[in-house]
């Protein structure tokens, strides 16, 4: 019992029920073995269906043009580049859970990170979709790359903040790829061993690289997650601060402010986590995870939900305060006559309610630690940030330097809502296909905060509680002194 | 990869396991490894392993995605293709701030997965030895080779002796190589509960 492992009983359990490792392996691997259930199936189908149609919808649009879509020539960005910022914003969340929380030795993310990180990949598919079938000539997204070609060769300008897109989207994705599949390995071994049938020990096989379990493996497994959890928390922060960069380069009023990094960073956060919980409420349900996802985790992400949204209001009341005091007319008619007003008004006031105002429910600790409560709540930030994109894009566009190219009112047409809606169908495709085939919670995690964070541990802390300062000192001191004659450093728990 | 011979000893708790590690050091047996579901905080320290490399790998292939990125953006608008872009500085480095840092992130996250694989022999279709079904599930299996001098026999007992819940002897090929887990591991069944 050393002193840095003691666990204070106030602290609640990050896994309930009295496991051992046998059952946290059980519990976990048992969805992927059983026959999906018949709620898996409905709503696997229906994610199909709609990617269907998001791919006729994606049909329509490269073959007939971006005609087929609703924005013109003041509102070059409608639907689609709202999208684009808002699912790239939701795969926030699943990197701040693996890689920050790691970083800062927060225990309860490894009972939530395994999920949340395919849903970062999922996400962060669906949103480079928007950008590439936005350029209209799909077929030259090629262009993109610099790779030596038969035009000069001409490069494309490094400097400019849609050319920092290409980059940091694809290097997110990368890179969220990579720690997710590298963490993946020995709990897809896990899956291996246990394969009771000839195709699933084959294909686990090939997925778990033949990995063992040696000792030195997972020295440099641990090396290696810490270093990624390194690298992707200056990435994540970095790649919703490129995204702002597309607004905040620009000339636009309404976009054109040194807000945008944090603020786009912050919201990206909000609406992740929001997205965490609504797959996480829904997930513990039907696959049975109340002991891995309990109510301890979801508190702790409405913490999070509550922290971010008061950041994203501060950023809103800055930007009205920002347009106010400049004396810029153009920045004041930006946000005063176009955004809070004007024909778009409903949409910013409904983002404010839904990301300002409605968040601070969550001060009350009754209703952080509510199911049907969180669900809602996480379902209502998702649009209020849809909508926010939608504010800054469409609000900031549609009345342009001159009165005669004034928009007419934007309305999206089926294709633009059919490519929204499909990318809905490829997240949740690959989220029931993951939920499926994968263990949805990192098993090898669990089982390392198993024996501090577990339930029987936290009984086994009783004792300690009760035991005398002076007494715990001793025992912890003479503990050490024993520990430095054995030469080896052992957490054991046998001192009480 | 050549046939050897092993005896392999089964813990079923962290607390038996360390003082077995020290007890199998301190008699001079050859610990060839010990397989663990998790990663056990200490082991690699007790086992007397040192610390990996493998951070130090993951930063120089960091500085080859930062002077990559670099040199090559400055080679491209400085000498080989100088576009006038409403008359800004052509060595425009502040400018070239975000995909040298995306570069740089990319380099040493892939560098390092991939070394990360190749120290480890990790790979589709690799195929290794595995001593125990249930080191990937609730066990800590303790290897250790046989050398000409080993009484297998005695170490067996003695790795009972320090706490081992199963041990047995294997003669197996070491190493890896390529093959199919479905054709060479047994099929699972579920333990029995003692």
């Amino acid at each position: 019992m050393s002193l840095t492992k003691y666990e204070s009983q106030l602290r609640e359990p990050l896994v309930d029920g009295k496991k051992t490792y046998h059952d946290v392996t059980v519990d976990i691997v048992h969805t992927i073995e059983a026959k999906p259930t018949r709620l898996w199936y409905i709503g696997f189908y229906v994610a199909v269906a709609l990617l269907l149609f998001g791919v006729f919808s994606v049909y329509m649009e490269v073959v007939y043009g971006i005609g087929q879509w609703n924005v013109n020539r003041t509102i070059g960005w409608g639907w689609d580049i709202t999208n684009f910022v808002w699912w790239v914003g939701i795969g926030h969340a699943g990197t701040l859970i693996s890689a920050i929380l790691l970083l800062f030795r927060q225990g309860w993310r490894t009972g939530v990170n395994r999920a949340a990180e395919a849903m970062t990949i999922f996400a962060v598919m669906c949103a480079g979709q928007f950008p590439i079938f936005h350029m209209g000539r799909v077929w030259m997204a090629f262009f993109t790359m610099p790779y030596p070609n038969t035009r000069g060769p001409l490069w494309p300008n490094f400097n400019s903040p849609l050319m920092w897109d290409v980059f940091a989207i694809s290097t997110y994705f990368t890179v969220s790829l990579l720690f997710w599949y590298s963490g993946l390995i020995p709990d897809l071994a896990t899956v291996r061993d246990r394969a009771k049938t000839k195709l699933r020990k084959y294909l686990y096989g090939i997925a778990a690289f033949g990995w063992t379990g040696s000792t030195k493996h997972w020295q440099r497994h641990e090396s290696l997650s810490l270093v990624l959890a390194g690298l992707s928390t200056p990435l994540v922060l970095s790649v919703h601060t490129i995204v702002s960069f597309d607004f905040a380069t620009s000339v636009v009023p309404g976009w054109h402010t040194t807000i945008f990094p944090p603020y786009f960073v912050a919201g990206a956060i909000f609406s992740g986590f929001a997205m965490v919980q609504t797959l996480m409420l829904i997930m513990r349900k039907v696959m049975g995870l109340q002991d891995y996802i309990t109510l301890g985790h979801i508190e702790a992400m409405n913490k999070v939900i509550v922290l971010t949204g008061s950041i994203v209001g501060c950023a809103y009341l800055t930007e009205l305060f920002m347009a106010w005091y400049s004396m810029v007319p153009y920045e004041q008619a930006a946000f005063f006559k176009f955004r809070i007003a004007g024909p778009y008004g409903w949409s910013y006031w409904l983002m404010m309610t839904c990301n300002v105002i409605s968040p601070q429910l969550f001060w009350f600790r009754k209703l952080r630690r509510n199911i049907a409560f969180t669900f809602i709540m996480s379902i209502v930030v998702n649009i209020g940030m849809w909508f926010e994109r939608f504010v800054i894009i469409v609000t900031s566009l549609y009345r342009d330097y001159l009165p005669s190219s004034w928009s007419p009112y934007y309305r999206p047409t089926i294709w633009e809502v059919g490519f929204y809606l499909g990318t809905f169908g490829l997240f949740f495709t690959c989220f029931f296909l993951f939920a499926k085939y994968f263990p949805v919670i990192a098993i090898a995690e669990i089982k390392a905060v198993l024996k501090t964070s577990g339930e029987s541990y936290k009984d086994e802390m009783a004792p300690l509680e009760v035991m005398s300062t002076e007494k715990f000192a001793h025992e912890m001191l003479h503990h050490d002194e024993h520990h430095r004659e054995g030469d080896v450093h052992v957490v054991h728990h046998d001192k009480h | 990869m050549s046939v050897k011979k092993f005896v392999v000893g089964c813990f079923d708790d962290e607390k038996v396991l360390f003082p077995a590690v020290t007890k199998v050091r301190k008699a001079g047996y050859k610990l060839q490894d010990v397989y663990t579901p998790f990663p056990v905080h200490g082991l690699d320290k007790a086992m007397g392993l040192r610390d990996t490399s493998l951070h130090t790998a993951g930063f120089i292939f960091g500085l080859i995605g930062t002077t990559t990125a670099v040199t090559f953006m400055s080679w491209v608008f400085t000498k080989d293709w100088p576009v006038n872009i409403g008359g800004k500085p052509h060595f425009a480095l502040p400018a070239w701030i975000p995909i040298t840092f995306e570069l740089t992130v990319l380099c040493a996250a892939v560098g390092m997965v991939l070394t990360f694989c190749y120290i480890c022999q990790l790979a589709p279709f690799i195929k290794k030895h595995h001593f125990h079904p249930r080191a990937t599930d609730d066990l800590f299996v303790m290897v250790i080779e046989c050398t000409s001098k080993t009484n297998e026999h005695e170490l067996k007992n003695f790795l009972d002796a320090a706490g081992a819940i199963e041990s047995n002897i294997q003669v197996v090929e070491d190493g890896w190589w390529i093959g199919r887990y479905d054709r060479d591991q047994q099929l699972y069944k579920e333990p029995i509960v003692a």
